[in-house]
């Protein structure tokens, strides 16, 4: 669904996105992953024609950006950098603008266009309030609402949640999955690796422009051959299997990772020790720690700082917006 | 694109504001004139204005030389400045450009529609200053028929046909106010810049018009044949001036549209 090769912006002599092979296929959930200001932006304006590329080349929907835009955008639906819509008209106007703009889209069917993307979105009960009295969470619903008004077969999302309440979060997480599920390629750029883990099947990493790490959640998530187990006998445990190569888990002293691949056979021996398991789990890395290996390595510290201010940032929003309905 | 464009246009509350306040230059010096019957001596003033004492058919033609030099090319420079400019710092500009909207053809949509609005806000001038003329000043030559500039009387068609005639090359002269506009506006990041730059050229091509040492940049300034409207209404009319400003206007309009082109169509949109 997109493939691009080589793909380079150079803005005078700084590199936004250099040498970039992206590759999503149909039915992907994508997550594609960075910091603040790793290129993110810049690469998903290039997809959309909207940034020239300096070079390198992009296909969207097998065919070439931005050559074949007025064949390949009608059947993509996009959010870049937070919602915008005409702030005097209401939301619906806005839709219909939109609809309007499409190139091909006729008066038939417009009204049921606008009226079934508002409800995906939870907005059907929208009033004719302008759209410049809109909470952000309302504009961001109103944003996705005009990604999906033409029934997409790729969804190229920037940061799609930002701004909404927990709830928010959900219902909109809760619709990509249905979208997904009826067929909808979706390419979502966020920094919330929460998000992206919750929800994509696939990722790719980018840090300071470049791609450094493009893989299926699943198998980057595989287990790391080591047991997490829980016990107050964490000194028992250490007798017998130090040798093994268990140590306690520096992050907590009653956890206990063993060298294991076969939890079952494990808990089995554990207890016929005499060991009392409060808990038991194949060890798996977590999305955060797998881009933060992926991202500082061979790079300077501060691509991992910039992670953790976003994330808080992020939080700070979505608990002092209130999510109009 | 074009009607979503109009649509825009038509339905925005500011649209009709600045046409009325356009308008009410001219009314406000219509009753003034009914009030105090002094006009002008002739010669001076804004043209036309010291003939409408005695015949008001003539008053739009003293309303378009009212507005026309100073508030019509502000309310046009505003509009089509933030054409691009105003889209891009809204933000709707990429989402637009994703639909997909053709770059070309959202410059001509936006062309089409700051000209709608100019032939708006002038029907509108000379539709009300015809009113007022009829109502509140001269009315004097109704049968006979109006008075040309150069003295001789006209009949009332030949006044319309000419009075249709200024009115569309003060149209053209606007367009021509408008491709500047519009090429700034592809290339400034706010609206008011691309404004303020192109009032910036009208103002300039004002001065020097009456800078003696400038005399060679005369017949290329744009500003310099906007008021040779007043010729449609000499007995034979004198074309001259009124098709060197023709030519000048559609070369204006043409440079600087191709300007805007060659800029936006390769453009990176990071707004």
């Amino acid at each position: 669904m997109i493939r691009t090769r080589g793909l380079t912006k150079r803005y005078g002599r700084i590199a936004a996105v250099s040498d970039l092979d992206l590759d999503v296929v149909e039915g992907d959930i994508y997550g594609f992953l960075g910091p603040n200001g790793s290129g993110k932006t810049t690469t998903v304006r290039m997809l959309l024609g909207l940034v020239l590329a300096t070079s390198g080349s992009a296909e969207v929907l097998g065919q070439p950006m931005p050559k074949a835009a007025s064949q390949v955008l009608p059947q993509v639906g996009s959010m870049i950098e937070g919602p915008a819509a005409y702030p005097q008209l209401s939301g619906r106007a806005n839709l219909k603008l939109f609809d309007a703009m499409t190139p091909g889209s006729g008066l038939r069917g417009r009204k049921q266009r606008v009226g079934g993307a508002l409800e995906c979105v939870g907005l059907a009960g929208v009033d004719s309030r302008p759209v410049r009295a809109y909470s952000l969470g309302m504009r961001q619903r109103l944003g996705l609402a005009n990604a999906l008004l033409r029934s997409p077969r790729l969804l190229v999302l920037d940061e799609p949640t930002n701004g909404l309440d927990p709830q928010g979060i959900h219902d909109i997480r809760d619709l990509l999955l249905e979208l997904n599920r009826a067929g909808t390629t979706i390419f979502v750029s966020s920094h919330l690796l929460v998000e992206i883990e919750q929800m994509c099947t696939r990722v790719g990493v980018i840090n300071h422009g470049r791609l450094v790490l493009q893989e299926q959640l699943n198998s980057l998530r595989g287990p790391t051959g080591q047991v997490r187990v829980r016990t107050p006998d964490v000194a028992l445990v250490l007798e017998s299997y130090a040798a093994h190569g268990a140590e306690v888990d520096a992050r907590s002293p009653h956890e206990l990772l063993i060298p294991s691949t076969d939890p079952a056979g494990l808990n089995a021996e554990l207890v016929r020790a005499g060991i009392r398991v409060e808990e038991l789990a194949l060890e798996r890395p977590s999305l955060e720690q797998i881009v933060l290996a992926a991202t500082s390595a061979g790079s300077d510290d501060h691509s991992g700082i910039s992670f953790d201010e976003s994330d808080h940032q992020a939080v700070g929003h979505s608990e002092t917006l209130e999510v109009g309905r | 694109m074009i009607r979503v464009e109009l649509i825009k246009l038509l339905r925005s509350r500011r649209t009709w504001t600045t046409i009325a306040l356009i308008d009410a230059l001219p009314i406000l010096v219509a009753v003034l004139l009914a009030i105090t019957n002094l006009g002008p001596r002739p010669g001076t003033g804004p043209a036309f204005l010291s003939a409408v004492l005695t015949d008001g058919k003539l008053y739009p033609l003293a309303a378009l030389g009212i507005v026309l030099p100073l508030f019509l090319p502000i309310a046009v420079s505003i509009t089509a400045g933030e054409a691009i400019a105003g889209e891009a710092q809204q933000g709707t500009l990429r989402y637009v450009l994703v639909r997909p909207v053709g770059r070309l053809r959202l410059l001509v949509a936006k062309l089409v529609s700051v000209m709608t609005f100019v032939v708006l806000a002038i029907l509108v001038v000379a539709v009300t200053a015809y009113f007022l003329g009829i109502v509140l000043l001269g009315d004097q030559d109704l049968t006979t028929g109006a008075t040309s500039v150069s003295g001789t009387s006209l009949t009332t068609q030949e006044l319309a046909i000419r009075t249709a005639l200024a009115l569309g090359y003060a149209m053209l002269c606007m367009l021509g106010v408008a491709a500047i506009a519009l090429f700034f506006s592809t290339v400034a990041d706010s609206p008011l810049g691309a404004a303020l730059a192109t009032m910036a050229i009208l103002i300039a091509s004002t001065l020097l018009l009456t800078l003696d040492a400038a005399e060679a940049l005369r017949p290329f300034l744009p500003t310099r044949y906007w008021l040779a409207f007043v010729d449609l209404f000499r007995d034979p009319i004198l074309w001259r001036e009124v098709v060197r400003g023709v030519l000048l206007q559609a070369a204006y309009v043409v440079v600087f549209f191709g300007a805007a082109w060659a800029n936006f169509a390769t453009k990176d949109v990071k707004d």
